[in-house]
């Protein structure tokens, strides 16, 4: 029992009410407000954040249950001084407007293009097996959790793919 | 020093088009965009305030009655239990936008399900929430409250009502005509940032971090919802995680933080649930259409008829203004025109991503397919016959008109086929094929408006006001228009937005942000422009400036001899309104996928064509418009508000079972813009541009789906089970 949760590299102690989220953990207990709250119950995907490499809806996982897991959230990917490459992506291609969903799209974003590079199927691949080729549609169905009233996603799914041809190429 | 423009007449000298620094229009990325995509912009519940307690809302559970007793002992020995509030001044409802008066009070009264009846605060979020949950609350509840639309005698809205000449001896001799009644289902806003406050006082001063759209209107109903004075209120809003429509008058929220802090001695925040911001904000209304169209043997109108009927609670002045662009978008001598109201007990309706037409337009631009067909002509030629010299109404002509051009360039962008057009041509495996098409038009609105812009002795520039930007991209062109005007990279332009502190804008609202307070900022740049022509020994006019310099090599910061020049513009809107109809016109085209089977719909690819006056930001206005075609897709095939027929209550209240489009229900979309100078919409010539891409767009699918299936329907959202009903063995 480590009795720390580790975020973005710094060991932060549990919270002491059993009904705190780990949502509610980082925006309230210590602070880190660029993981956002968007509903509450798993169905925007605003909160999404990286849990030992896995990317999760933080609001529907209580703080409790991650004792000495390491979390990754937008304010870890990269800053306004050295943004991660889809960071800028997302700023080059408009991938956002009132920008409320955005931290949510790049850290699940971040999170899939590993999930594609290890080759796990979706519902948009051709076969279970093999190599997951990138396309368009895989991209759009990894990213359906994640909402965006604004409408971006033409715009966000364009991000995308240009940091996935990169990665790939 | 405050320098006022009212614009009496159209300006047509374009003068930004003059200016060298070459910057206005461009595709730029937002300024404020660094700090979104890593997460750290702050929203209205992110501040960090020391000592803060936290409120949750707690709703009434029945219809319509009285609220008879609230058990405070019920809570207050919970741990971290603060207060109880369920003062009289907290709100019921959220205001209406540009209400500029507090919404209704007392939340002693019940007038429907899911109502604000008080706010519980705690130490913690944690606590607060369960302690709403365990709050006692005694009803008398009042029987028999009208719920269904259908089953009430509605009130005329009557300056909404047109009859011109004999529509129904039109309908009668027409060689071709059509009668049919469209349905739409109630929508919800769903912006992503849920409705937040922080209220603080310090004395009798009070600042509200709050998620708001219209802080010049917001801080009058505060003021008023509070009986206090505005002098004494500051509201901040510098992010809005989306708005829509739902944060144009204040929400239940900021009254009931206020008041709690004012009660406990200590700052509180309040943020609605998911669920509370569905019951307790704004719907748009529920809407059945009747429209009837008579036409020549050549397709062109001799009669136009839209009768709509929509809902809203009693008290409520706001109708769905559904005949909005019906009034002018085509022509017909003989008009029969009406918009009524059932008052029922639902939730408040209020504005939605562009009020009436987001609904009129799907049910008209339907209808006109209808036509198309029994007339035997392409659906893009009947527009194109269709469109009036002037407004066929009023007695006015259009500020600017692109329906024509926009048909026309993005049928061809499309690659829209204009052969004969049969149902059911093209089937691959389980799925149909087909296209449709569908014209967009959404009244230009345009608004009082201040800014203050500041040219620092350094050669940067400062631009504030309390606009805000809801994610339309206003901190970038406020930016690129002072820019453009002052001879200034938009990087040496500092905007500063969402503060009442700062010069009163027009609000985000009814898309006539960019337009008005473009105008404001390009105001102040105009006189700022005379005081350095002044300088330099010329007119404004003869003036250049690029690169922080003359064109004769004087920089800013020499001319400025070591002094900032500040200058207040205040536009407002004159005479000119009186004068013309003004509209942005768009086309929209649509392919779209249908299982024989499911009756679902996929959106293969859409385009829409845009003509709004002159494009501030072409990457921004692009994006306004994807947003738009995105939501119409919402409105073609998922969004539908569910009423519980026995109480009223919204059913499906989160966005699990409320269908917005997600991923995958997007294609690649896209926009063409139609550029034009529309000098009688605002003397920057531009119009608005946050809703047209949803005027219509949802008929585009529908009529695609008739194509590609032979489904014609009358009812959206068009779901797979109203499909699959209305396709053809």
């Amino acid at each position: 029992m480590a009795d720390t949760i580790t975020v973005n590299g710094t060991a932060y102690p549990m919270p002491d009410d059993p009904r705190v989220s780990l949502l509610d953990f980082l925006r309230q207990h210590i602070g880190l407000t660029g993981t956002k709250k968007g509903c509450d119950h798993g169905q925007c995907g605003a909160c999404t954040v990286i849990v030992n490499g896995i990317r999760i809806n933080s609001c529907l996982t209580l703080a409790a249950m991650h004792d000495g897991d390491s979390v990754t959230t937008i304010e870890g990917l990269g800053t306004p001084e050295e943004p991660s490459a889809l960071q800028r992506a997302f700023l080059e291609h408009d991938g956002f407007q009132c920008g409320y969903c955005t931290p949510g799209q790049i850290c699940s974003a971040t999170a899939m293009l590993e999930e594609l590079a290890a080759d796990w199927p979706s519902d948009a691949s051709e076969s279970l097996e093999g190599r997951i080729a990138i396309s368009g549609e895989e991209i759009r169905e990894r990213m359906s959790g994640n909402l965006c009233r604004c409408g971006a996603y033409a715009n966000i799914v364009a991000a995308i793919e240009e940091v996935a041809g990169g990665g790939r190429s | 020093m405050t320098v006022h423009f009212k614009q009496d007449e159209p300006d047509n000298s374009n003068r930004l088009d003059g200016m060298k620094q070459g910057v206005l229009g461009k595709p730029l990325p937002r300024i404020e965009g660094l700090a979104k995509v890593t997460g750290t912009a702050p929203y209205a519940a992110e501040y960090h305030i020391d000592d803060c307690a936290e409120g949750v809302l707690v709703t009434s559970t029945i219809t319509r009655g009285e609220v008879t007793s609230v058990d405070r002992a019920s809570v207050l020995s919970m741990p971290g239990v603060i207060a109880v509030v369920d003062d009289e001044k907290l709100c019921t409802r959220a205001a209406q936008g540009t209400a500029n008066e507090a919404p209704m009070q007392g939340p002693g009264q019940v007038c429907y399900w899911g109502q604000p009846i008080a706010l519980v605060v705690a130490e913690t979020f944690e606590q607060a929430r369960d302690a709403a949950k365990h709050l006692k609350v005694e009803y008398r509840e009042e029987n028999g409250a009208a719920l269904d639309p259908n089953a009430v005698e509605p009130e005329e809205q009557e300056d909404e009502t047109v009859h011109q000449g004999d529509l129904a001896h039109a309908m009668a001799k027409a060689a071709h005509s059509v009668d049919v009644t469209y349905t739409t289902k109630g929508h919800a806003s769903a912006a992503m940032e849920p409705h937040a406050a922080i209220a603080q006082w310090d004395g009798d001063k009070l600042t509200v971090h709050a998620s708001l759209q219209m802080l010049n209107y917001n801080i009058t109903e505060l003021a008023d919802a509070l009986d206090m004075e505005e002098e004494n209120i500051r509201l901040i809003s510098r992010f809005v995680g989306g708005g829509f429509g739902s944060k144009l008058g204040i929400s239940e929220e900021v009254v009931a933080a206020a008041l709690a802090a004012k009660q406990i001695g200590r700052p509180v925040r309040v943020v609605q649930s998911r669920q509370q911001v569905f019951q307790t904000v704004m719907r748009r209304s529920e809407t059945t259409q009747r429209l009837r169209l008579a036409a020549d043997s050549d397709g062109k109108l001799t009669g136009f008829g839209h009768e709509a009927l929509v809902s809203n609670l009693p008290g409520e002045s706001f109708a769905e203004p559904v005949l909005q662009s019906s009034h002018f978008l085509y022509g017909g001598e003989n008009r029969e025109l009406m918009l009524k109201v059932a008052r029922i007990h639902r939730m408040t309706a209020g504005s939605v991503r562009a009020p009436g037409e987001a609904v009129g337009m799907p049910a008209l631009e339907g209808a006109m397919d209808v036509l198309a067909e029994k007339v035997g002509i392409d659906p893009v030629e009947l527009r194109l016959r269709n469109i009036p010299e002037q407004d066929p109404e009023e007695d006015l002509p259009f500020s600017s008109h692109k329906l024509a051009d926009c048909l026309k360039q993005g049928a061809e962008a499309f690659g829209w086929d204009n052969g004969p057009r049969k149902p059911r041509q093209r089937r691959e495996g389980e799925w149909w094929i087909g296209t449709g098409m569908a014209s967009a038009a959404r009244v230009h609105n345009i608004a009082e408006a201040k800014a203050r812009v500041t040219l620092k002795a350094d050669g940067t520039a400062l631009v504030e006001t309390d606009m805000t930007d809801i994610g339309t991209g206003t901190y970038t062109i406020l930016a690129q228009i002072a820019g453009e005007m002052l001879g200034l990279d938009p990087e040496q332009v500092l905007v500063e937005l969402g503060d009442t502190r700062h010069p009163r804008g027009p609000g985000s609202g009814g898309s006539w942000g960019a337009a008005s307070i473009g105008s404001a900022v390009y105001v102040a740049c105009k006189v700022i422009r005379e005081e350095l022509a002044k300088k330099v020994g010329i007119s404004e006019e003869e003036l250049e400036l690029s690169e922080g310099k003359t064109a004769t090599g004087e920089s800013l910061t020499d001319l400025l001899e070591g002094n900032d020049l500040a200058r207040e513009g205040h536009y407002e809107p004159g005479d000119i309104e009186d004068d013309y109809t003004a509209s942005g016109f768009g086309a929209f085209f649509a392919e779209v996928r249908v299982n024989h089977y499911t009756g679902e719909t996929r959106v293969e690819r859409m385009l829409g064509a845009f003509g709004f006056g002159r494009v501030l930001n072409a990457k921004t206005a692009r994006s306004q418009c994807i947003g738009g075609i995105t939501w119409s897709i919402g409105v073609a095939l998922t969004e539908a508000l569910e009423f519980d027929p026995r109480d009223g209550h919204l059913v499906n209240c989160d966005l699990a079972e409320y269908h917005v489009p997600v991923h995958r229900d997007v294609p690649d979309l896209e926009v063409v813009l139609v550029e034009e100078r529309d000098g009688a919409a605002s003397p920057i010539q531009a119009k608005g541009i946050g809703e047209l891409g949803m005027c219509g767009g949802a008929a585009a699918i529908a009529n695609a789906i008739y194509n590609a299936c032979g489904a014609r329907l009358y009812d959206y959202p068009m779901t797979p089970d109203r499909v699959l009903a209305a396709m053809p063995d």
